[in-house]
């Protein structure tokens, strides 16, 4: 088990490894950077001069392999320089940002598991009931609709009922207050982000819950549990959901990691001043440190998810925990 | 003195795409307190059905007991709720099934499997279920109880779970243990030594023994009465000794040419009985063994046979030739020099 842990952890560093180079080659492939998109943003011609100044400042005029041990050598040490474009280190950049993001995804998560998970048992328990039927249709509608139309529905009907019932019409508001602070203004800008990429997320957790369940509940176990003359709620929670759980953890994780896609659309969508949006403007920007900064944060919260959901699926799994 | 469990006119069925399975169409049989009873079939005649509809475990749907009462201590299990009937499950009757590598909950630990039904049953605190655990172990004959009570079963030997099987079964003292196949899924060697467990156990503690099996070569040994199923019912029964010189239903002479024996690989059958077992779903009016009986006539197709006395004293057979098949066949001494000793 420990030799296990080991293992899988020492994994993690070929894999970040392997990404950051990829970044580094992939940000560079695309045509133009940071000093033609700076110099040419007024519209007019400019002068090369101008660019090769510009260069030499951000250090790209030096060989490639060199600025790519650069980047390497920074991340060990934690450095992920300046951003490009803004001229300011890219760790305030992010820092700014992370707060609102945060707490949209772990408020999305956690909104969507605790509705996924019971709706998704009662749904499978209650096979081909009205529940369950509800159930399905909220799942199949969770996967079919888009996140970004979602949130632009959801606005508009916030917006509509608000000017209906108060006379005049209420929006979110767009600027981050800790929750500390505000909670009620905190959450009436968080809310509807979170629900937006929750309801996807709270759809497939409850469609996987359900099926597990399902099979779970036809086990030879759950028959000896029956035969043993325990009572129902026991045979639920203590023998089938603990069963049914082992695949449903892997899913949440894996999509965890996965909500930092959604994240891009919906903070656009909510004109919400979170990391996805600054991932959206760095790779307009061509501002490479930035980005490379920011997908090296999503391959660490992706792998960091992986690493969790094995390691809590071993905890889970004696089959696995003893061998 | 009345029967510990009496089953009278039990009827089980699937509503299925293809049509109503009468999986099991019509038992008729009791189990006296202390006694061994054995269950024999081919796969397929009724035999884990019918005894899932004594404790009324079929899943609904597809399944239903449409009919039948079964008087277990003088009481009908079947018109108790479903909460009176739960206190009976794993209670009075334990339940031991065929599949020890599926039947344990993998996530949960040897010995909370077998305490949580001393917590059902009893209301006894963890420590004094934990106490029993151990003593029930023992008595499976499991070496070194408390550390085998902390592990999971795939840590396990298939036999080995089958004794925790025995162990669950027997932790409330029950008065009546249904094994359904419990040796088919095991080795040959320990497949002799659950049997012998099994029994030592139930004489040992007067416990009253449902056995089922295909193997009729287990049933003189370990029964003291028998009842042979072929789709869905009860073809012949009587006396394990009886059943097995003097067999009344052709398909129980069948059953005895196909005996495997203990001492050989199993694969070394015999002589299978030949022919398909019929279709459920579309049986006629006639026997239902006809199809594959050596001894039909006329009057098998026009009639189901039911299952009446023989010339044996407590022999029964369903069958219209049963007591001309003694002249026809005479005693069963072929089969018997494959049963073992
Ligand atoms: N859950 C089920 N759904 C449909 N048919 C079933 C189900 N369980 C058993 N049957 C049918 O009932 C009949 C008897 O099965 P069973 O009692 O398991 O036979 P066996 O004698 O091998 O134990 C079979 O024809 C089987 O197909
Ligand atoms: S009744 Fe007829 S067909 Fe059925 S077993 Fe007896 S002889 Fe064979
Ligand atoms: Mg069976």
């Amino acid at each position: 088990m420990y030799l296990y842990i080991i293992k899988r952890v020492l994994l993690v560093i070929p894999t970040l490894i392997g990404a950051a180079a990829l970044v580094f080659l992939l940000m560079r492939l695309i045509p133009g950077d940071v000093c033609v998109i700076r110099l040419g943003s007024s519209g007019g011609t400019f002068d090369p001069k101008a660019v090769a100044l510009c260069h030499q400042e951000l250090g790209m005029n030096r060989p490639i392999w060199v600025q790519f041990f650069d980047f390497m050598w920074g991340i060990v040490r934690f450095d992920f320089g300046t951003s490009m474009w803004s001229g300011k280190p890219v760790t305030t950049e992010i820092w700014a940002r992370l707060p609102v993001s945060l707490e949209i995804a772990l408020l999305g998560s956690v909104l969507a598991t605790v509705i996924a998970i019971p709706l998704g048992t009662l749904s499978a328990l209650r096979q081909n009931s009205w529940l369950d039927v509800f159930v399905r249709v909220f799942a199949i509608g969770g996967i079919a609709t888009p996140s970004f139309w979602l949130g632009i529905i959801s606005l508009l009907i916030v917006l509509d009922l608000t000017s209906f019932f108060l006379g005049a019409a209420w929006m979110p508001p767009i600027d981050y207050v800790p929750f500390f602070e505000d909670p009620i203004r905190n959450l009436s800008m968080v809310l509807l982000p979170a629900i937006t990429i929750g309801y996807r997320y709270s759809a497939i957790t409850m469609r996987m819950t359900r099926s597990t369940m399902l099979e779970v509940m036809r086990e030879d176990y759950i028959r000896t549990a029956r035969a043993k003359g325990l009572i129902h709620k026991l045979i639920i929670n203590r023998h089938a959901l603990k069963n049914a759980m082992l695949p449903v953890v892997t899913l949440i994780g894996i999509e965890f990691a996965f909500l930092i896609g959604g994240l891009v659309v919906t903070e656009q969508v909510f004109n919400l001043n979170g990391v996805g949006r600054l991932f959206v403007q760095a790779v307009q920007n061509q501002d490479y440190t930035l980005t490379q900064a920011l997908v090296m944060m999503t391959v660490v919260v992706f792998v960091f998810c992986n690493l969790v959901v094995d390691l809590l699926y071993a905890w889970l799994d004696p089959r696995i925990r003893y061998s | 003195m009345p029967a510990l469990l009496e089953i009278q006119n039990l009827h089980t069925e699937f509503r299925t795409g293809a049509g109503t399975i009468h999986a099991v169409d019509g038992i008729t049989y009791s189990v006296n307190a202390g006694e061994t009873v054995a269950i024999v079939g081919e796969s397929g005649s009724g035999k884990s059905v019918g005894a899932l509809s004594i404790l009324r475990l079929i899943p609904d749907p597809p399944g239903r007991i449409t009919q039948g009462t079964v008087l277990f201590g003088g009481r009908d299990l079947m018109t108790l709720t479903e909460e009176q009937m739960r206190q009976v499950r794993g209670s009075e009757i334990g339940m031991v099934f065929q599949e020890p590598m599926t039947s344990l909950n993998p996530v949960l630990t040897i010995g909370r499997q077998i305490t949580e039904t001393l917590e059902q049953h009893r209301g006894v605190d963890r420590a004094t279920a934990q106490k029993r655990a151990v003593e029930l172990v023992g008595l499976v004959g499991i070496a070194d109880p408390i550390r085998r009570l902390k592990q999971y079963p795939h840590q396990l030997s298939g036999g080995m779970r089958q004794r925790i099987m025995i162990a669950i079964a027997l932790a409330c003292d029950p008065k009546l243990i249904i094994a359904d196949e419990p040796t088919t899924a095991l080795d040959v060697t320990i497949q002799a030594q659950i049997l012998e467990l099994m029994k030592d156990l139930t004489h040992r503690l007067g416990i009253a023994l449902i056995i089922i099996t295909h193997n009729l070569g287990v049933v003189a040994r370990y029964a003291n009465r028998v009842n042979v199923m072929y789709a869905g019912r009860i073809v012949e029964s009587g006396p394990a000794r009886a059943i097995y010189h003097t067999p009344r239903h052709p398909y129980t002479i069948a059953l005895l040419r196909s005996v495997p024996r203990l001492d050989r690989p199993r694969q070394a059958r015999l002589d299978p009985v030949e022919g398909q077992p019929p279709d459920l779903t579309r049986l006629d009016a006639g026997c239902s063994f006809r199809p594959r009986c050596r001894f039909a006539i006329a009057a098998c197709a026009a009639s189901r046979p039911r299952l009446e006395a023989t010339s044996n004293p407590g022999q029964s057979a369903a069958c219209f030739r049963a007591d001309e098949l003694a002249s026809l066949t005479g005693t069963n001494e072929a089969a018997l020099a494959g049963a073992p000793a």
